[in-house]
């Protein structure tokens, strides 16, 4: 009896947590709610730093290089690129996959990790939300222009026409047709659906008639009701679970553009989810390398927290162990098919012309993120940032080794030739990286960069048992 | 918020929905209507530097299509005539006549009569008439009814939906080799009974002609 007594006793308190499993918070500095808004609404509310228009400058210029490179192309043919046989596919289907890549680590966060209520989310997931829109913009540019004669890309959408034909529905280029607008799509309600109590915020704590306009407009009437929030709160689990395929199902119909061909290099059942790895690892490579200098430069410190930063190096660690594990698996099955055009492939990409670019991506992608093994390494955040960028170096060339190497030399060696891009295929490429800084730039500038009511949900007063948290002041609580 | 926004704008979701259902209604019957050959292309009727009538030369002299355009069965291009071929006629009918000044002068220095071509593939496309017009695919059916035309016009739209609705169905169009230039032709004047032959002697002719219904792209586009 005496021993029930002592189990009875130590079950009405809860155990303490040994102090090595303990959990960082989410805030740091037991920061209360309202220093939350302050600090979040103070990025868009401020005078406009000096930085930021210098950044706006460069990207604006950058992005108007893009557009004026698509304008010369357009205007004169896709003869412009190195596009030329046999590698019929250069650098803008590199660049579309690339682009599309990086946009599913928002969607990740977002959805993916709301239904499996991975708190820490809510410092990220708006940033990277918005990261997946402009990286989808970028991406949606090439396919558009690649078809040669943009006055006709309506012709990849099932629309009726004098031509009495539909789209090739058995080609995954169609299919890609709906799986990126459908993600867009998604993307981009998800994300606007979620910063609609945020903008209320930024409404009602507007100085300005214009602001207050603009928010009041875009916040559509949100008055943070009982019903308000408990409609928000069904959407945006549908959208989540909506978004949640999509992570899965859009890059691996962007790796069947490759799969479903006959060519060495390509025709792999690897491929899908091989590519879903290498997606979202490259988009955490995005988040760590756009969130890294805005926690430093917008004060946001105890928000995004080292352990904000350790958790998605984590995230990098295993997506990027999968695409090595992809990258071997490759390379035996090539072996072991006994095919020589297969093993000749993969031989070539590893010591043929394009050998650099092979040992580039095994080096970026395979060889340098098993440094996140250290937490001191990812607790630094310097170095983390560099990992973070020498990652999307990497991923780069992993598209570029896939298109490239399988295309220029294939069956026939008289077939045989080296791709080399041209000045338009790099400017149009640096352009679209003024694109998505311009649109970031705005974003930053004119939207909570973190979502406020979120992040609020998740601190210790949000929680009513909590000696901090519920309406102890005038509630109904007492 | 009240002080943001008048009242009023409740309604405005509502009115942006409506406003959108009828714009997009709108801009939808206007492309159909107006941005397809079956508009842009029928009706086509240039003034021709002689005033030619194919509703006399053929529907009250009775000539047949291929006095002039001869070519038709041989080649993919179905020729003008020279002007010599008028003159075969008009040099004893109506010689003197002031409309035919071109025509003689033409026939005269070997200068051509610059005629306003009306009926014209793109250079994407290969079309060739000789196997359409040996394969019982009358005139009619691209040109329509030239044998009444004053003037001729672009009666047909000729768009790519067009040309497929043979191509997908050949049976439903083609007729006896020899009924290739007879405009008027039809298998009975009873539009039921005329359906019903079309279809049993159209597939005979598929079939013991071997006529294929060609889809793929590069039957059209070489």
């Amino acid at each position: 009896m005496a021993a029930d007594a002592t189990v009875l006793s130590g079950s009405l308190s809860a155990p303490s947590v040994p102090k090595e499993l303990e959990r960082a918070p989410l805030v740091r500095n037991h920061r209360p709610i309202g220093w939350i808004s302050d600090r979040i609404c103070a990025i868009n509310e401020g005078p406009t730093p000096a930085w930021w228009w210098v950044a706006f400058v460069i990207s604006v210029g950058m992005m108007s290089t893009c557009f004026g490179m698509i304008a010369y192309q357009i205007s004169t043919g896709v003869g412009v690129w190195g596009n030329c046989h046999p590698v019929m596919w250069g650098w803008p289907i590199i660049n579309f996959v690339w682009w599309i890549g990086i946009g599913h680590a928002g969607t990740l966060i977002s959805a993916i990790l709301f239904l499996l209520r991975q708190k820490w989310r809510t410092a990220v997931n708006r940033a990277a939300e918005a990261m997946t829109i402009f990286a989808v913009m970028c991406a949606g540019i090439y396919p558009v222009i690649h078809v040669g004669r943009v006055w006709f890309a309506w012709w990849l959408f099932p629309i009726p026409n004098a031509n009495g034909i539909w789209p090739q529905f058995r080609s995954p280029l169609m299919w890609d047709v709906f799986a990126v607008s459908t993600y867009f799509t998604v993307s981009l309600l998800f994300w606007y659906m979620g910063l609609i109590p945020d903008l209320a915020v930024l409404r009602d704590r507007a100085k300005t008639k214009i602001k207050q306009f603009a928010y009041g407009l875009f916040s559509l009437g949100w008055t943070g009701s009982n019903r308000h929030w408990s409609n928000y709160e069904k959407a945006y689990l549908i959208l989540a679970g909506l978004s949640t395929p999509l992570v899965l199902s859009v890059h691996s119909i962007v790796s069947l553009d490759f799969a479903v061909s006959q060519l060495p290099g390509w025709h792999t059942t690897i491929f899908p989810p091989y590519f879903v790895a290498g997606a979202i690892f490259s988009g955490f490579g995005m988040v760590l390398t756009l969130l890294i200098p805005i926690r430093k430069i917008c004060g946001l410190e105890d928000i995004i927290t080292i352990r904000h930063v350790d958790l998605m190096c984590k995230v990098t660690l295993a997506t990027g162990s999968i695409v090595g594990y992809a990258y071997g698996m490759e390379v035996f099955i090539a072996w072991y098919s006994g095919s020589p055009y297969e093993q000749f492939a993969f031989y070539n990409r590893a010591f043929g012309p394009y050998w650099w670019g092979y040992w580039t991506m095994i080096g970026c992608n395979v060889v340098i993120p098993q440094l996140f093994w250290f937490r001191k390494i990812r607790e630094n955040l310097l170095v983390v940032f560099v990992i973070s960028i020498l990652v999307n170096v990497g991923m780069w060339f992993e598209r570029f080794e896939i298109v490239v190497t399988s295309l220029h030399r294939d069956f026939l060696p008289s077939n045989w030739a080296v791709y080399k891009p041209t000045l338009i295929d790099v400017m149009t490429y640096l352009g679209t990286f003024g694109l998505f800084f311009t649109f970031f730039l705005l974003f930053m500038r004119f939207l909570p960069v973190i979502a406020i009511s979120e992040v609020k949900g998740v601190t210790p007063q949000a929680d009513p048992h909590h000696p901090l948290g519920g309406a102890r002041h005038g509630g109904h609580h007492g | 918020m009240s002080a943001i926004f008048p009242k009023w704008t409740n309604r405005l979701p509502l009115l942006m929905l409506a406003g959108l259902i009828l714009i997009g209604t709108g801009v939808t019957a206007g492309v159909w209507y107006y941005f397809t050959p079956k508009y842009a292309r029928v009706g086509y009727q240039p003034v021709q530097p002689v005033a030619f009538s194919h509703a006399i030369h053929v529907d009250q002299l009775g000539m047949d299509c291929r006095y002039c355009h001869s070519a038709v069965e041989k080649s993919w291009f179905s020729n003008l005539p020279a002007s010599g071929t008028c003159m075969n006629c008009h040099s004893q009918v109506l010689k003197d006549d002031p409309r035919l000044a071109l025509v003689r002068q033409s026939a005269a220095t070997g200068k051509p009569i610059p005629w306003v071509q009306i009926h014209r593939t793109p250079d994407y496309v290969y079309f060739n008439h000789s196997v359409h017009v040996n394969r019982g695919i009358s005139c009619v059916h691209c040109h329509g009814q030239i044998n009444v035309m004053d003037e001729v016009y672009h009666a047909k739209p000729l768009s790519m939906a067009f040309c497929l609705e043979c191509h997908r169905d050949p049976a439903a169009f083609i007729r006896p080799p020899d009924k290739v230039t007879d405009l008027t032709w039809q298998w009975s004047a009873d539009p039921r009974q005329n359906a019903e032959l079309q279809r049993a002697n159209g597939q005979k002719f598929v079939h013991d002609w071997k006529v294929e219904s060609l889809q793929h792209c590069s039957a059209c586009h070489r």
